[in-house]
């Protein structure tokens, strides 16, 4: 796929594919190296980062467009096609669609009895959006790494990062919704005080230990979202990084071509499980978090 | 790899996710599930009591089987006695006849004998009396002789 870049280098050809295309706000005085020529920008601008030193300097006033658009996308197309069904969901012979749909809710449904004995109705579809929505994330990981940005390319687009979950903004955004549904219910199940007492009271009930306690099961609070939400990260980006990695040989000579073809084969079977392993972890992760919130002591 | 404005998107499109699929995703497709699991254990059920009632029908059948064969036998035993009755019947019957018919022909000919009896004995008086005319060459005056002819004939 690389061949008539052959006087790009592997370490070029590895950081273009790990750019998200961002849009952004670069701040007044920026000076912007493109392409040669050097503009100096007189006021904050929105526009298109070209490369990694406009992302670093637009900060936090930045967007990653190619991950919001495919995540919305695979969001859209989760809710179409599980809404299509319900539509239509007929108590008779099932087809197969339905079915399908429905080997879905049943799994997420025996994994909420499993785990979650509240009555609560947000808990089941949160686990059904949040199991089906990275499933899907996590499968585009599937799709050759060079084909979609190369495509794109051709229609202009500079950057393409296609897999949301290897990004931490898509992956953190969502286990820090759960970490507010969390504190949520944890105050709406053992009200201020019972939460409080909670953070305060362990591991040490004494008084004096208030502080410390408090500092600990502080850490344990903010580290469930940050783990959950960086143990996909970490497990898809690495994942990824692997096949950009394979996808260099490509580069080589035919013979390092068919062996990095029978690794990419053998790395995307591995993937197979991997892909459903993640969705099914942040999944439980975000039951388990959710019934501990509920569990009054 | 940058934190950015990123986050707070996804955060926005996770919430709507979860909501349209809390309000048009999962209630409908669990209902469904749960209407047919039902229908299914209803189904069972109805087998199950079909399958008793089937049962019990044969049963029944079985029952009602056996008593028809009952009253057929009875049925038989008793045209068989009422055959065998009008066989006795119609023997006792045709042996009275006979008997009576034996009867009527055995005076019959009784009467014949006796009239032929008669008969002869007539003949045999006029026979005597015209054979003792001719022996005699002469008449015989029947009135005459008469007592003597009737001891005669009663000799016979």
């Amino acid at each position: 796929m690389a061949t008539e870049t052959e006087t790009v280098d592997t370490a070029y050809y590895i950081q273009h594919h790990l750019q998200n295309l961002v849009y952004g706000k670069l701040p007044a005085g920026y000076e912007r190296n493109y392409e040669g020529h050097v503009e100096v920008l007189d006021e904050a601008k929105w526009t298109w980062a070209h490369g990694a030193e406009d992302v670093a300097a637009m900060g936090f006033n930045a967007v990653h467009v190619d991950s919001l658009a495919w995540s919305f996308g695979l969001g859209v197309l989760f809710c179409l096609l599980f809404a299509s069904v319900a539509r239509k969901a007929s108590t008779g012979v099932p087809g197969k669609l339905q079915n399908l749909v429905e080997v879905f809710v049943e799994f997420t449904q025996n994994n909420v009895r499993d785990t979650f004995h509240g009555r609560n109705p947000v808990i089941a579809p949160l686990a059904l959006t949040v199991f089906v929505w990275v499933l899907l994330m996590n499968m585009l990981k599937l799709i050759p790494v060079d084909l979609v940005p190369e495509i794109m390319k051709l229609f202009g687009v500079e950057y393409q990062k296609i897999v949301p979950s290897t990004d931490p903004n898509i992956t953190l955004a969502m286990s820090f919704g759960v970490f507010f549904l969390i504190i949520y219910y944890s105050i709406k199940v053992k009200g201020i005080g019972g939460f409080a007492k909670e953070l305060s009271l362990q591991p040490f009930n004494h008084w004096a230990f208030i502080p410390f306690n408090l500092l600990l099961e502080t850490i344990a609070l903010i580290a469930k979202p940050i783990s959950m939400g960086l143990r996909l990260f970490g497990n898809m980006y690495a994942g990824e990084i692997i096949f950009i990695l394979i996808a260099t040989m490509f580069m080589g000579s035919l013979a390092l071509g068919v062996f990095g073809g029978l690794l990419q084969v053998s790395w995307a079977i591995f993937h197979l499980l991997v892909i459903p392993l993640q969705a099914f972890i942040f999944m439980v992760l975000t039951l388990v978090y959710l019934s501990m919130a509920h569990e009054d002591h | 790899m940058s934190i950015n404005f990123t986050l707070v998107g996804q955060m926005v499109f996770f919430i709507v996710f979860v909501l349209f699929c809390m309000k048009y995703v999962w209630p409908p497709i669990t209902q469904a599930m749960k209407e047919r699991a039902d229908k299914i254990a209803d189904g069972l059920a109805a087998a199950d009591r079909a399958e008793h009632d089937l049962e019990m029908a044969k049963e029944r059948a079985s029952e009602q089987l056996k008593e028809a064969k009952a009253e057929a036998a009875k049925i038989i035993e008793q045209a068989k006695k009422r055959g065998d009755q009008m066989v006795e019947d119609a023997k006792r019957k045709a042996q009275e006849e006979a008997e009576r018919v034996r009867v009527a022909a055995e005076s019959e000919v009784e009467q014949q004998v006796a009239k032929a009896r008669e008969e002869l004995r007539s003949q045999v008086a006029a026979l005597a009396v015209s054979g003792a005319e001719r022996i005699l060459g002469d008449t015989v005056d029947a009135s005459k002789h008469s007592a003597m002819l009737d001891k005669l004939s009663a000799e016979l």
